[in-house]
């Protein structure tokens, strides 16, 4: 809408913004297609589509994916049922939850994500040596389990906090939740139905935009499970790159175009709703 | 001029740019506080506490006891000490502060510094051409494609530029790269990559604060005869000011935090803070420096809070203008 006011500017801001965005399409292009070719280059002038056919037989991709998806789910479940039922009740019945929130929300956005991990394993470390003959030693040996590394959770679910939060009350604020709830207890709603049935619906796209992000921050989360010693889809793309870099970098393009395409149809969808509304 | 409407940055922007890191945004109260009824909200206070009650417990054990971990363990002695652990020192921080540690930490603040100059300088010309663009599917591609770049890149980054620019890479091997002296496991090699998704970072932050800049400041500007230089000069740049330094300090903090990248293309052969942390976790350290890596954490936090302290004042600041 802004661009037509330009116009009357003169042609020549556009020249600078097209050359501009040439000279960075470029810079941005080039490793993509180069990461492209390499993976499907054969080394001797020819092409081969071994890396993506082979993938699903290579050691270790599916189960390192399929924990990283369970990861996810149970992230996003967790994130979800611990941060809603607060946001609500900070709108609801105290106000002075918000500021609190607000804190604890932004809080792991200053920790980096090597020194919160550092913390981690300091407390994993207490296990060993100074709970071993207390119940509590059999609890940080549970949830440091290879199979389903509920620490790994844990620390995905605290990342996840910030853009959690902002995307969960942007959406709230769109909506006035108060009389919402307010008039749907008055039609004689009870509490679990006028949560469920009226002011879940209502934000139902910060929801989804949350959990998506949350999915692919999972995804893509390395450092943390590298440090700790577990194997989800990053590391294994990571430990996996030490033998075959061609498959390792075919899944690095596929990856981020799946989270890519997953986040374009957010916003597709967050406009759809938005245009249908008014 | 002051009548005009503002312009309001479209939700997939300010979704994203939020998401990317804009941490302590003080959001206006819009409906709930005036509409609310007084004797409802007292006596749902004790209930709407332990709703939120989960989400406290929660955090002050996953976020409080890695805290309280890395506060004790910076200042006591390891297990593995002669003195059988547990007693109070300093040696720990200072060994932090030393050597090849100190090295690192030097390494990963020039790193942060360089490339976050690089990527406020590049960010801002691009967002600005983003932004202005006349086809809303090219702004919202541009603007999730920086949201995975900025916040899901790690590794697969690392992959990309090996196959671009390792040793072997297809750009290396076209142009013989080598030969001039190119080696993307270098210093420079690193700042290359980390642009790739700082950049993207910058873009997301700023996108915000240029959406606020008035279309009626420009045409006022330019019906007073200023050249695009001339706006720029005095009244655009004074008014991004605050935001293009808090997206600097932003950007710094990236840069410095990073691991996933760096770790899955050099290893340890750049020296920087965050790859000597991983190495004393995985027990590479002299034996009663146990502690050293909590210590090494502490001194991270240190700098992050510092960047926090210097961003949010700027933020708060620069939120002013895009009201």
């Amino acid at each position: 809408m802004a661009s037509l006011n330009f116009q009357s500017l003169g042609s020549r801001i556009r020249l600078g913004r097209g050359l501009v965005l040439l000279v960075c399409g470029v810079y941005f292009a080039v490793p993509m297609a180069a990461s492209v070719v390499f993976s499907i280059d054969d080394n001797k002038g020819g092409t081969t589509f071994r890396a993506y056919t082979e993938l699903l037989n290579a050691p270790g991709f599916l189960d390192s994916l399929s924990l990283s998806l369970e990861l996810a789910a149970v992230t996003v479940a967790i994130l979800l049922l611990l941060l809603v039922p607060a946001l609500l009740a900070a709108r609801l019945g105290a106000p002075k939850l918000r500021p609190v929130i607000e804190v604890m929300c932004s809080l792991p956005l200053v920790v980096p994500v090597v020194a919160l991990t550092t913390g981690i394993v300091g407390v994993l470390r207490w296990g060993p040596d100074y709970l071993s003959d207390t119940p509590l030693f059999q609890t940080i040996v549970a949830i440091q389990d290879p199979g389903f590394p509920i620490v790994l959770v844990i620390a995905y679910v605290l990342m996840a906090l910030p853009f959690a939060y902002r995307a969960l009350d942007a959406g709230l604020r769109g909506v006035d939740v108060v009389t919402l709830v307010e008039a749907a207890r008055n039609c004689g709603a009870s509490w679990p139905r006028a949560v469920f049935t009226v002011v879940l619906p209502n934000l139902r796209s910060a929801l989804l935009n949350a959990s998506v992000l949350t999915v692919a921050m999972v995804l893509g989360e390395f450092t943390t499970a590298a440090i700790l010693g577990f194997q989800p889809f990053s590391v294994w793309i990571s430990s996996n790159g030490k033998s075959d870099g061609q498959m390792s970098v075919a899944v690095s393009i596929l990856s981020l175009l799946v989270v890519w395409v997953l986040l374009l149809l957010m916003s597709a969808l967050g406009r759809g709703r938005k245009s249908a509304r008014t | 001029m002051t009548t005009a409407p503002t312009p309001v940055p479209t939700p997939a922007a300010a979704d994203l740019g939020g998401g990317a890191g804009a941490p302590g945004t003080a959001t206006p109260e819009p409906l709930a506080a005036r509409s609310a009824p007084t004797p409802r909200r007292r006596r749902g206070g004790s209930r709407a506490w332990l709703a939120a009650l989960p989400l406290l417990v929660f955090f002050a054990v996953g976020f409080g006891l890695p805290t309280i971990a890395i506060a004790i363990g910076a200042f006591t002695t390891s297990t593995d000490s002669p003195d059988g652990g547990g007693a109070f020192t300093t040696d720990n921080l200072t060994n932090s502060l030393q050597g090849a540690y100190w090295t690192a930490l030097f390494g990963s603040i020039k790193l942060s510094l360089l490339t976050a100059l690089i990527g406020t300088v590049v960010g801002l010309p691009l967002a600005q051409a983003v932004v202005t663009s006349r086809f809303r599917m090219f702004r919202e591609a541009v603007l999730s494609g920086s949201g995975v770049l900025a916040n899901f890149g790690g590794v697969p980054l690392a992959f990309m530029f090996v196959a671009t620019l390792g040793n072997a890479g297809e750009v290396t091997k076209k142009f013989g790269l080598t030969k001039h002296g190119w080696n993307l496991y270098t210093f420079t090699g690193l700042s290359v990559v980390y642009l790739y998704f700082l950049v993207p970072l910058m873009i997301l932050t700023i996108t915000p604060a240029l959406e606020g800049l008035r279309v009626q400041w420009r045409e006022a500007a330019h019906n007073n005869r200023a050249t695009t230089f001339q706006y720029w000069r005095h009244v655009a740049l004074p008014v991004l000011l605050p935001s293009l330094l808090g997206g600097f300090v932003l950007l710094f903090g990236a840069s410095f935090a990073a691991y996933a990248t760096a770790e899955a293309m050099v290893g340890s052969s750049v020296p920087l803070i965050s790859m000597q942390i991983g190495d004393a976790l995985s027990g590479n350290v002299l034996v009663g420096q146990g502690n050293l890596a909590l210590a090494l954490g502490l001194d991270m936090i240190v700098v992050a809070c510092l960047v926090m302290a210097i961003y949010l004042p700027l933020q708060r600041r620069s939120a002013k203008w895009l009201a």
